[in-house]
């Protein structure tokens, strides 16, 4: 009986295993492909089936003029939005989520947990729904296709994220923590700055990676908020995808997108050992 | 403590968030009383004539909304079963634990719609490599052009993403759970599957609830895996409710309808996720 579950344990971690890792390959082998190679058929193997190039590698850093993509502008766009938003995102859902966590609220039938929904419920709303009234309330303000727009609107996306880990994770710091601090004479901030914040660290950074992740996956509201002056990685990529479509430099561009969160996943996996992320994370 | 502290620390992101959606709220509620179209862009006042509209005269609509039912509560539950499975079997001994995590955990590190790009080559009917190997067996499914199957591809793509966030959630879960229950199942000698049924799986049930709850709740935006890999198509076999909303809203330009649209599918969403925490936490934390 074990050993039929051993067994069975590891032919399912290997069959999910390549399934996961089966697009990359994909994209690698494509990324190296030419024209000729790709509407040959499907091909994996280089100079073995097909004669790799560079080209689908080499267009994406050539500006527009000489036919290249030049993704490069994207991609800073990309990591100034995620990472502003962000940190925006933490350092009001990090307050809140303390006052939500710590303190009683009551007005009317409103409480403590309906607030914290009404912050969470935020991420009910399909982005859809919320992109034609943003786009004629960024227009009013004269935010359209800007970068300041994209991250007023980003931290709809990511304040909820921010709320709904540290709320759980203040719930697990002992309150003992902030009462003796009050008693030694801190005032409330004083306690909170000096003595909760440095102790909340790791929750933070839990919120954060989620932050950036769910950021820089975010499509839709870049597609429908931005055109030409500010462009995002994903809609710039997407835009590849319309045109008669360059496979080689479209795997490419993909993977170069794709590569900076990986480092995230390893992160992730070091807090999970560490058994740090699960008292962040319910 | 203070009375005035806790709204110095509430307040600004509250207020944050409030002002951000106010407008798009309220402009929505007021779009939709509204004919605003492409040929007729202002905010006139027609009452609820779109609501009738919706309600009476608009199958599309409510095919897309059943549709998205049948996609989220599928792929959720594929998710659920194969993220807690692959957890449990990551959890302890197993070789290579940390890059089998790791490996587990990049697909919800990737943006959708770039994997899904790529996802689109994979099930390409002649030149992608799905249909290569299919043709060892001599079949050549048409992938993305037709109803069933494009479900299929978008149930694939969907699970390929998104387990890996609930394989975190479980992972994270099983990581915290306390040693003492299953000390006692060992010294009573309780059988593996046995020790599956009465002690681990009732401990992750508040855990379970609320992963299944967050990726529903994720689910129901099914957006950018729609339009890329079938835009909805072929016909409209594939469209969401999100993509109505968008088709209507943004490339028909019937502005107002498709804020009515939305406003009715937020209402629907929000009593129905209500009624599913209810059932789902009296079905799970069953004793």
């Amino acid at each position: 009986m074990p050993k039929l579950y051993t067994f069975l344990k590891y032919f399912f971690v290997v069959i999910w295993a390549c399934f996961v890792i089966a697009p990359f390959l994909w994209a690698i082998s494509t990324s190296f492909k030419d024209f000729n190679s790709v509407t040959g058929g499907a091909t994996y193997i280089p100079w073995l089936q097909f004669e790799p190039t560079l080209d689908g590698w080499s267009v994406l850093f050539k500006p527009g003029s000489q036919g290249g993509i030049n993704i490069i502008g994207p991609y800073f766009n990309s990591i100034f939005v995620t990472l502003t938003a962000s940190l925006i995102s933490i350092v009001l859902g990090t307050l809140a989520a303390y006052a939500l966590s710590r303190y009683t609220f009551k007005a009317g039938i409103v409480k403590n947990n309906d607030i914290t929904f009404f912050f969470i419920s935020q991420r009910i709303m399909p982005p859809v729904v919320l992109s034609i009234p943003f786009f004629i309330f960024l227009s009013s303000l004269g935010l359209l296709d800007s970068l300041a727009g994209l991250i007023l609107v980003y931290i709809v996306l990511l304040m909820p994220i921010a709320v709904w880990i540290m709320v759980d994770f203040f719930n697990r710091v002992p309150r003992e923590i902030d009462e003796t601090a009050l008693i030694d004479g801190c005032n409330p901030f004083q306690a909170f700055f000096k003595v909760v914040l440095p102790n909340s660290v790791p929750g933070m950074l839990v919120a954060g990676l989620f932050c950036i992740i769910f950021g820089w996956i975010d499509f839709f509201f870049a597609f429908i908020l931005t055109f030409t002056k500010v462009q995002l990685l994903p809609v710039k990529i997407v835009a590849l995808n319309s045109s008669i479509t360059p496979w080689w430099s479209l795997s490419a561009a993909a993977l170069v997108s794709v590569a900076p969160l990986i480092i995230v996943a390893f992160i992730v996996e070091r807090y999970l050992s560490k058994g740090n992320l699960s008292g962040a994370l319910k | 403590m203070n009375f005035k502290h806790k709204y110095v620390f509430l307040l600004p992101g509250l207020i944050v968030l409030i002002g951000i959606l106010i407008f798009p709220i309220i402009f929505t509620v007021r779009l939709s009383l509204s004919g605003w179209n492409s040929f007729n862009p202002g905010l006139d006042f027609i009452g609820l004539k779109n609501y009738i509209r919706l309600f009476t005269d608009d199958p599309r609509f409510w095919q897309s909304f059943f549709r998205l039912s049948f996609l989220a509560i599928t792929t959720v539950f594929l998710q659920y079963i194969i993220g807690f499975a692959l957890a449990h079997m990551v959890w302890k001994d197993i070789k290579f634990k940390r890059f089998f995590r790791v490996l587990f955990l990049i697909p919800m590190m990737t943006t959708p719609v770039i994997m899904t790009v790529i996802w689109r080559t994979f099930f390409h009917e002649s030149l992608g490599p799905l249909n290569d190997f299919l043709s060892i067996f001599g079949v050549q499914p048409p992938w993305l052009s037709s109803p069933g199957l494009a479900k299929v591809s978008i149930i694939v793509v969907e699970v390929w993403q998104w387990t890996s966030f609930m394989f975190l959630l479980m992972l994270a879960g099983l990581l915290s759970l306390p040693k003492e229950p299953f000390l006692a199942a060992a010294v009573d000698g309780a059988s593996p599957f046995k020790k599956f049924i009465y002690v681990t799986f009732p401990l992750m049930a508040p855990i379970s609830i609320g992963a299944i709850i967050i990726r529903l709740i994720e689910a129901s935006k099914i957006m950018d895996t729609v339009f890329v890999l079938t835009s909805g198509g072929p016909g409209t076999s594939t469209e969401t409710s999100s993509f109505f909303i968008f088709i209507k809203g943004l490339r028909e330009f019937q502005m107002g309808y498709a804020a009515t649209a939305s406003f009715t599918y937020l209402i629907i969403m929000i009593i129905s996720l209500t009624i599913i925490v209810k059932v789902l936490t009296k079905v799970l934390m069953r004793e």
